[in-house]
């Protein structure tokens, strides 16, 4: 069974066909990038399957239960508990952290295992602690965000997703707000967390990056899956619009 | 005259615009939480009556508001306003003040950035958990210089409660002086509303210091 599946996901703002028809799917353990132009609507496939957007048409199922369906101009979306144990299956690492800045990095990543999922402190704090030493930051527990770095802040984001034990984890482009040396520790973690073998569903510019990381990686164009495949098939493939799009970085 | 008479009838009145200070405070921070929510309601109609509501509050002067509070009452219904004095006022300011923090609240959770909110979906808080954790903390530190705006202004417009023949230290100033022909009672007043203010200046930098952990 896929741990997701999307299937002939539609969506537009005002008019604006961002998603046409898109389908894809990540099976438990995967590792799938997603990588195109600008605009192409990898953020939006993004938000859609984790419900901060909602689909014009389709369905997005996780583990096999519909989170959300949209046919004949007929909305369904989960609710209530059944919405929140679907909800506790992903998780999203923002391209700009989104850390509360006002909670120090220790809060960011215990309060809401301790107050949304109702665990115990002691675990959850012991938890914690091991995360962030396995993202390097173990002296950084009482400072706030504004106190670290992009790079150190990302990395408190990806510890608060994994905190809450998601079965799989989005990123939308983790590196790009973040200067060009930082980027290497932020990438060095997430690496670390695919030799755990934990889903992920990476949106990045980082070429060499998503090609060494991946099982899987999509090529979207213009709102459609234009091509998909291992990094090899991809890559290599002589496809025109991503020989295109690879001509921007010099791969 | 003695000045000894004079500040003690002076302190007694100060006493008074004390206790409006404290209570219009107390009623219309809480009171503007509750208005900003009806001026975003959904329900359109009540979102208009609330934008109805906050613009004629900060359109029109708080004394006239005070004496229609005041005297409404009994050329409407012939209500019997003799204890009612003090009801009216401290309606009539806290009415007007949760007016203006409304609108102060509405201007700090525009400013707090979508992804606050979204972090927090995916992190599971549920709406009111969002808010009352996430948001609104962070709320109270933005919008604290200018509620201690507001609130040194209040000080003042304490004063505003003679329209409605209150004694408070304004009055009793005022009295004094007309009596006594001098203006050394105003001049104390003015000591009293300063060295006022400058104790909640001291208490509200307090605050701000207080929040200025993080930025
Ligand atoms: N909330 C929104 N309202 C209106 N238009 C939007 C909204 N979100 C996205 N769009 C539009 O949808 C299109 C796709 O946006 P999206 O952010 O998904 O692209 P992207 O592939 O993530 O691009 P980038 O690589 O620049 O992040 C863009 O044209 C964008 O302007
Ligand atoms: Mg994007």
């Amino acid at each position: 069974m896929n741990l997701l599946e999307m299937k002939h996901i539609r969506k537009s703002f005002d008019g604006l066909e961002v998603l046409k028809d898109i389908s894809i799917s990540v099976k438990e353990g995967e590792i799938l990038s997603v990588i195109g132009p600008s605009g192409s609507g990898k953020s939006t496939l993004l938000r859609c399957a984790t419900m901060l957007e909602h689909i014009d048409g389709g369905e997005i199922s996780y583990l096999g239960e519909i989170a959300a369906s949209v046919k004949d101009g007929k909305e369904l979306y989960v609710k209530g508990e059944k919405r929140k144990q679907i909800s506790s299956y992903f998780g999203l690492v923002f391209q700009n952290f989104n850390l509360f800045p006002h909670y120090s990095v220790m809060r960011n990543i215990t309060d809401a295992p301790i107050h949304v999922q109702k665990r115990a402190k002691a675990e959850v704090y012991a938890e914690a602690r091991a995360l962030l030493k396995k993202m390097g930051l173990e002296d950084k527990e009482d400072a706030y965000p504004c106190q670290l770095s992009g790079g150190q802040c990302q990395r408190v984001a990806i510890a608060r997703a994994l905190a809450l034990n998601p079965k799989i984890l989005f990123f939308d482009e983790p590196t790009s707000a973040l200067d060009p040396e930082l980027t290497g520790e932020v990438l060095r973690v997430i690496k670390s967390l695919a030799d755990l073998k934990i889903t992920m569903v990476i949106v990045t510019h980082e070429m060499a990056f998503a090609r060494d990381i991946s099982d899987r990686i999509i090529f979207m164009d213009k709102g459609l899956v234009a091509l998909e495949g291992t990094p090899e098939e991809v890559f290599d493939a002589g496809h025109a619009r991503m020989q295109e799009f690879l001509g921007k970085f010099n791969v | 005259m003695s000045l000894n008479v004079m500040l003690r009838q002076l302190t007694m009145g100060f006493g008074q615009s004390c206790l409006i200070f404290a209570l219009t405070l107390l009623f219309s921070l809480p009171l503007g939480m509750v208005v900003y929510f009806g001026r975003v309601s959904r329900i359109k109609p009540v979102s208009w009556l609330v934008k109805i509501y906050i613009s004629i509050m900060r359109g029109t002067p708080l004394m006239l508001q005070l004496l229609i509070w005041y005297f409404g009452p009994f050329y409407l219904w012939k209500m019997n306003i003799g204890g009612y004095k003090f009801t009216a006022i401290i309606l009539g300011c806290s009415l007007n003040y949760a007016a203006y923090f409304a609108e102060i609240y509405r201007s700090g959770i525009e400013s707090i950035p979508k992804g606050q909110y979204e972090a927090a979906q995916l992190l599971g808080y549920g709406k009111s958990q969002t808010f009352l954790k996430i948001i609104l903390p962070q709320v109270i530190k933005i919008v604290l210089p200018s509620v201690t705006n507001e609130v040194i202004t209040l000080v003042k417009d304490t004063s505003l409660v003679y329209s409605v023949s209150y004694i408070e230290m304004f009055a009793v100033a005022k009295q004094i002086a007309a009596a006594q022909t001098t203006v050394l009672p105003f001049v104390i007043a003015g000591g009293f509303y300063y060295i006022f203010n400058f104790v909640v200046a001291w208490v509200m930098e307090l605050f701000e210091k207080k929040l200025n952990y993080y930025h």
